[in-house]
């Protein structure tokens, strides 16, 4: 039975770059806040010191930082016509675990979505018709928040993490060197732009022939050293090329143990219990409040935790299902489009392009997460969509993240996988090639949803969660313009080959595309198309927030981390200055 | 032979391991696995520090093999050198030691599925649906070995896979590789074939420290310097050959040597 613990005013359930930015920003109004991790403890100096961080076959391939799937996976399938099957090993994502979790492994790439982003629905329809929002039975609705209401809270995080960048357009007047494409920013960059290899520098170039606008990517992988507003200290990047997958053992990487932990975990009202795993967020009788939280440790011990507040601030994943065990809004039906939670799940959509070169040392090897030159003129509502066929887009960069070569190693179309060619292949253009990455969005559909899975169980005896999810032709056609641009890029730099890599056919679990699931606790203005309100407040349980991608409506085409943590700010402000003096639905329904 | 050396990699995870050791006692154990399961904790009142519990690679010691039968390493050897045929161009796979790093793994918490899902009900599933055997890395091994030796047993006159020409075992893998074999005791060829591969290229080119690459000659062939914590001064220096020989872990041969 489920011993009852002492109350605290605040329980975060899950301790990622979320949990940590909720723990800071609640502890700092002076709540007694609790946070619960089902993963260890992880800092630099033990888990990813320099001394061992750079190895491919551990971190990536063994898997070591990510979520161990033995015990609890999720189950998986193209359309509801099929049996979902388990995930039996990780692929298409690479889930986090842990103090950190995917804030350790990530790249450090931080973006701003566009501010007709946040307006999927209302933008699209009012520039390309109805029709164009509904095609393919397409879902996408409009976010209920706007990009000015969030731009604060962007600049929160880049203050925190200390972003490389360059300013593209301040206080609404274009900048050199920036994204033109941009929302307007009331702050420069708190660090400028990493100096760029010479692969981005190459496509820099290439871009700009062709009258594109290319721009340093915003990194979290820092160009100088930077002391951020909590005190915390990061040093230079040493571009080592291990980021995304491995932790820094530089501490030159935004993650929460560089900019949050060591300010937060000093503060006498704040805890950390690890190995802990939440089951279930507890409801009163009314189901109109939720009094705690009930976990089981990895010693098999059951407690009750009571709080005030549940902060859910675990992989979108894993938010969803904790949703739908609990009781917490109403699950979504693919077949009549009736219900919130699951609902609109959607993913990343992503192609790219190698380039060889005869004649050029690329040097891989010498990489960052974030270190690409990048043209965002395809991207979002960037560029006029009549007669295309599809809404959304995506950035295209120039990026070399690292030569690690069991992962990185391109070779020319036509080469065989194995045996002799691909051997010479390999040696003979690891060091003169990389490849474009086409980053694309991906909009939300009728049939791709979450739920619970009728058969499989996890270790605490759960249902596990259950994806429904595959690429529709909105996607597949972005997809290929895209792509087709990105080939422009590349034949403009002058390889002696280039090498296609469409996104072709269905979604498949198999190979690696990127971390950024998105939806099934989606956001918006009313309980009827949403889970939660602008603030990140349940519908139903008012002293729920749920955090993270989860809230996307659908997803940009860029990736999520700078979007969730603004997401997170905005929500720890409106918790601060009004729940806490008035708890209750922070907007009407 | 060479004697033993401290070189500076050697002192850093040395230095990790023996202080896990003094921590550990007599059972010598490392004290932070970030493999194993910690108990739970409660942290308050700072960042804990954690002396002498780095969480170091599992790297590997010995020459013996742990895991593959003599015929199983047969088979290894006749396979992984066809993936990886050796030339002047750079070492094979057998020459790169891969069976010997595929043995290891295979013995070791990869090849007990450590991060496989492998709970009922099992079902082939849809290729999108990727890895859907019960079986775990190492009885995946096992088992296709011996129905692969069944098959050409039956297809080539009663001789094991390793005994088959270049050719035919070339011939034999694209088949395997093209999913165009049905193979008996319910493996599925592909399936393994996937695996051998990935786990070949992992013993090609992963730091040698796991038994592989031998003498970072795989790491040579391409040119990557392996572990190098800084490139700074060579990030401006575009198209420019980067002078440095590989390096591992555990350093390189002549590193801190007399010679």
């Amino acid at each position: 039975m489920a011993t009852t613990l002492k109350p605290v005013d605040a329980v975060i359930v899950g301790f990622g770059w979320t949990g940590a930015i909720m723990g800071q920003q609640l502890a700092d109004a002076g709540l007694d806040v609790l946070a619960l991790e089902r993963g260890p403890w992880r800092d630099t100096s033990t888990d990813f010191a320099t001394g061992f961080a750079q190895d491919e076959l551990r971190y990536m391939w063994r898997h070591h930082l990510f979520q161990n799937v033995s015990d609890d996976t999720l189950t998986i399938r193209n359309n509801t016509s099929q049996t979902a099957l388990p995930m039996r090993h990780l692929g298409s994502f690479l889930l986090g675990t842990g103090v950190g979790s995917g804030g350790v492994h990530w790249n450090g790439q931080i973006w701003r979505f566009l501010p007709s982003d946040f307006l999927t629905k209302s933008h699209n329809e009012q520039r390309y018709g109805k029709k164009s929002v509904t095609d393919y039975d397409l879902t996408v609705q409009d976010w209920g928040v706007t990009y000015e209401e969030l731009e604060p809270h962007y600049n929160s995080f880049d203050v925190l993490c200390g972003t490389s960048g360059k300013a593209g357009n301040l206080n609404g007047q274009v900048q050199p060197g920036g994204n033109p494409f941009e929302g307007s920013r009331s702050a420069e960059y708190p660090t400028p732009p990493m100096p760029q290899t010479y692969g981005p520098t190459l496509f820099g170039k290439a871009a700009a022939e062709l009258g594109r606008h290319p721009f340093p990517h915003p990194t979290g992988n820092l160009s100088q050293p930077y002391v951020n507003n909590l005190g915390a200290q990061l040093g230079a990047c040493t571009y080592c090329g291990f980021c995304e997958k491995f932790g820094c053992g530089n501490y030159s990487k935004a993650s929460p143990q560089t900019t949050v932990l060591p300010y937060l975990m000093a503060k006498p009202n704040f805890t950390l219990r690890t190995e802990c795993e939440v089951l279930k967020v507890e409801l009163s009788p009314d189901k109109k409040q939720a009094t705690g939280v009930t976990y089981v440790n990895s010693a098999g011990e059951e407690f009750f935790q009571p709080a005030n507040i549940v902060i859910l601030s675990s992989y979108i994943l894993q938010n969803v299902r904790l949703l739908l065990l609990s009781g917490i809004g109403t699950p979504y039906d693919p077949a009549t489009g009736q219900g919130v939670v699951g609902k609109n799940y959607a993913y990343q959509t992503m192609s790219s392009v190698n380039v060889f070169f005869d004649d050029k040392l690329i040097n891989p090897f010498i990489g960052a997460g974030a270190l690409a030159t990048v043209v965002d003129d395809f991207n979002g509502d960037n560029f006029d969509h009549s007669g295309l066929g599809f809404i959304g887009g995506a950035y295209i960069a120039g990026m070399v993240t690292g030569g690690r070569p069991i992962e990185m190693i391109y070779t020319p179309q036509g080469t065989p996988a194995w045996g002799k060619a691909w051997k010479h292949a390999a040696a003979k253009n690891y060091l003169r090639s990389f490849s474009l990455s086409v980053h694309g969005s991906c909009m939300s559909h009728r049939g791709n949803y979450l739920d619970l899975d009728p058969t499989y169980r996890d270790i605490h005896g759960r249902p596990m969660l259950r994806m429904t999810f595959d690429f529709t032709d909105n996607e597949h056609k972005m997809s290929d313009y895209l792509t087709d641009r990105a080939a422009e890029i590349a034949k403009a730099m002058n390889p002696r080959e280039i090498k296609l890599n469409r996104r072709i056919g269905s979604w498949s679990v198999v190979p690696y595309q990127t971390t950024h699931n998105t939806g099934g606790a989606i956001m918006g203005d009313s309980p009827a198309n949403s889970v939660v309100n602008k603030y990140l407040q349940s519908w139903d349980v008012h002293n729920v927030f749920s955090m993270g991608a989860g809230a996307f409506p659908q997803n940009a085409g860029y990736n999520p981390t700078g979007t969730l943590a603004a997401l997170a700010y905005m929500s720890a402000q409106a918790i601060v200055q009004q729940y806490l003096k008035q708890p209750g639905p922070l907007v009407q329904a | 032979m060479d004697k033993p050396k401290l070189d500076r990699r050697h002192f850093l995870l040395g230095s990790a391991v023996a202080a896990t050791a003094g921590v550990a006692g007599a059972l010598g154990a490392k004290v932070h696995d970030g493999e194993l399961g910690a108990p739970p904790r409660t942290y308050q009142g700072g960042v804990p520090w954690q002396e002498g519990l780095a969480d170091a690679p599992p790297g590997v010691s010995g020459t013996d093999y742990k895991f593959f039968t003599a015929a199983e390493r047969e088979f290894i050897e006749a396979a992984v050198s066809r993936l990886i045929p050796n030339d002047e161009v750079g070492p094979g796979a057998v020459e790169a030691n891969v069976p010997f790093f595929l043995d290891r793994q295979l013995a070791g918490p990869f090849g007990r599925g450590d991060h496989y899902y492998l709970g009922g009900p099992w079902a082939k599933g849809a290729p999108e649906q990727g890895y859907q055997s019960r079986f775990s890395p190492a009885q995946m091994y096992r088992a296709a070995i011996g129905a692969i030796n069944k098959y050409t047993h039956a297809n080539h006159n009663g001789a094991d896979f390793a005994k088959l020409s270049e050719d035919e075992r070339d011939a034999l893998l694209k088949d395997f590789e093209a999913g165009k074999v049905q193979l008996e005791d319910g493996v599925d060829a592909k399936a393994f074939f996937t695996m051998l591969l990935q786990n070949t290229k992992e013993g090609y080119f992963s730091d040698p420290i796991y038994g592989g690459n031998k003498d970072m000659g795989a790491w040579k062939m391409i040119g990557f310097p392996g572990a190098h914590y800084d490139y700074r001064e060579w990030v401006s220096r575009h198209g420019e050959p980067v002078p440095f020989p590989p390096v591992g872990f555990k350093g390189r041969p002549g590193w801190n040597s007399e010679t």
